[in-house]
């Protein structure tokens, strides 16, 4: 029940599972398309929240939602299943991998031995495909990785039973039937106006771009109102979860920037180019923000240099990603 | 990001590589390989940071006999008495309660059997107020 599984290293672990799992089926789209069509690109602060004590700070849609957006959109027939017990979790796992079946499974990120130890962390919206067996072992392509790995049995069970925020509840997932062909033009549209609905058209202000003003606002106020060492740390959380591994920088602005470009071909329109090149420059921007932040945290900051500063890029970010999405809006409204 | 800005500055990956996008010359979106990237690493380690101090502050409790050797090994695998309890099927109080040394010290083989494999650790460990 061993087989070749097209492994590709990706920059985030959701879409990357979905271009992998989509391509094995013989419909290979790039890990970009999936992030645009799922409409992943997003923005969400919210204190309310908190992990590990630090408010949370979101580029990206709910866990999940991108997977379940592209399968509808594409017409890819999925089976989900989430279990009570281990021992049941496991036994469909193996199920399925005899029929020759590759599974994409959510799993938390802290118990995964192969993991990189500086990033284990207890997270647990990562997701992964199981695609053979090896005795007890399992052949595991985890799209962050530049290789399929192998993992023990007991191992891939305590992640796919990761507790917690999020608890993935063993849950697995694999595709059951695939259209004749992919009809790419109008999941792109679709993916590209529910971006932009949910960064700009959202009356509640703490998402889309109206949450990074009001982002802005926050962090110009943390010196005072947490003191320096609580400020810095709030901050250092905040360059975490737009750079850090997962995002292919500059909180996922770029990989949506590479689909618009892929956009542009599908659907022979030049001016999606054209803002590709702006959402490149926008996630730029925002990856001038994590090194201004970052020398803030390594006290190396200059003099004259203060959490104002920092909010002033957020706000050119803000005011960049409306003025593009609100054309992008539009753009995309006509046939 | 241009191609040959893609930085690399050396992380905590164990030298593994991540992928990021970038514009090649011609302007075209490619994945390139970064070891790392200096803001984020600083970000990662500051994390870490937290982590430790926090290992460190627990381990000083315990050895002064405030809180049971429980709450050193929680704190080594950045547990809180919420996330350890939804493993062990108990409510957060009742592992809040096995964090100080009195009801820790009662409780039966079978439930520190169920800790220590939980926390990846023998029961003697768990047991014992770590020296390191």
């Amino acid at each position: 029940m061993n087989q070749v599984f097209p492994h590709r290293q990706t920059a985030h672990c959701e879409s990357g599972v979905i271009a992998n799992l989509a391509t094995y089926h013989g419909f290979p789209i790039s890990e970009a398309m999936a992030f645009g069509i799922g409409g992943g690109l997003f923005f969400g602060y919210l204190p309310f929240i908190r992990i590990n004590g630090l408010p949370l700070t979101t580029f990206r849609t709910t866990p999940g939602s991108i997977f379940n957006r592209v399968t509808k959109r594409l017409g890819i027939g999925v089976e989900r299943r989430t279990f009570q017990h281990e021992e049941r979790a496991m036994a469909e796992l193996d199920r399925q991998l005899a029929k020759g079946i590759p599974v994409g499974m959510q799993t938390g990120v802290y118990w995964l031995p192969y993991f990189p130890p500086a990033l284990r962390f207890h997270f647990n919206a990562h997701n992964l495909v199981a695609y053979g067996k090896n005795g007890t072992d399992y052949l595991i392509s985890d799209p962050v990785l530049g290789e399929p790995v192998v993992c023990a049995a007991a191992d891939l069970a305590r992640a796919r039973f990761a507790r917690g925020a999020l608890a993935p509840k063993g849950k697995m997932y694999w595709v059951t039937s695939v259209p004749k062909e992919l009809d790419l033009a109008p999941a792109i549209r679709k993916g590209i106006r529910e971006v932009c609905r949910l960064m700009i058209s959202v009356p509640f202000p703490l998402i889309g771009t109206r949450g990074i003003r009001y982002l802005a606002n926050q962090v110009e106020r943390w010196p005072a109102k947490l003191g320096d060492r609580r400020a810095i740390l709030y901050l250092g959380n905040l360059i975490r979860m737009q750079e850090e591994i997962g995002t292919g920088g500059g909180g996922f602005r770029f990989i949506f920037a590479a689909f618009l470009q892929e956009a542009a071909e599908v659907l022979g329109d030049k001016r999606y180019l054209e803002m590709s090149h702006r959402m490149t420059a926008i996630g730029d921007l925002w990856r001038d923000f994590a090194v201004a932040g970052a020398r803030h945290c390594k006290g190396r900051s200059g003099a004259g240099e203060n959490f104002g500063d920092l909010a002033q890029i957020l706000r050119r970010c803000a005011e960049q990603e409306h003025a593009l999405f609100t054309e992008l809006a539009t753009l995309v409204r006509e046939r | 990001m241009q191609e040959n800005d893609v930085p690399q500055d050396e992380a905590l990956f164990d030298g593994k590589k991540e992928v990021c996008y970038a514009v090649d010359e011609s302007g075209r979106y490619v994945l390139a390989e970064s070891a790392g990237w200096e803001p984020a690493n600083i970000a990662n380690l500051q994390a870490w940071e937290v982590i430790h101090a926090d290992i460190t502050a627990v381990l000083a409790r315990v050895r002064a006999g405030e809180v049971s050797p429980l709450a050193y090994h929680m704190a080594r695998h950045q547990m809180d008495a919420k996330l350890l309890a939804g493993y062990a099927g108990l409510f957060a109080w009742q592992v809040r309660r096995h964090m100080n040394p009195g009801p820790f010290g009662k409780l039966k083989p079978a439930r520190l059997e169920c800790y220590a494999t939980i926390l990846k650790t023998t029961v003697e460990e768990l047991c014992r107020i770590p020296s390191d």
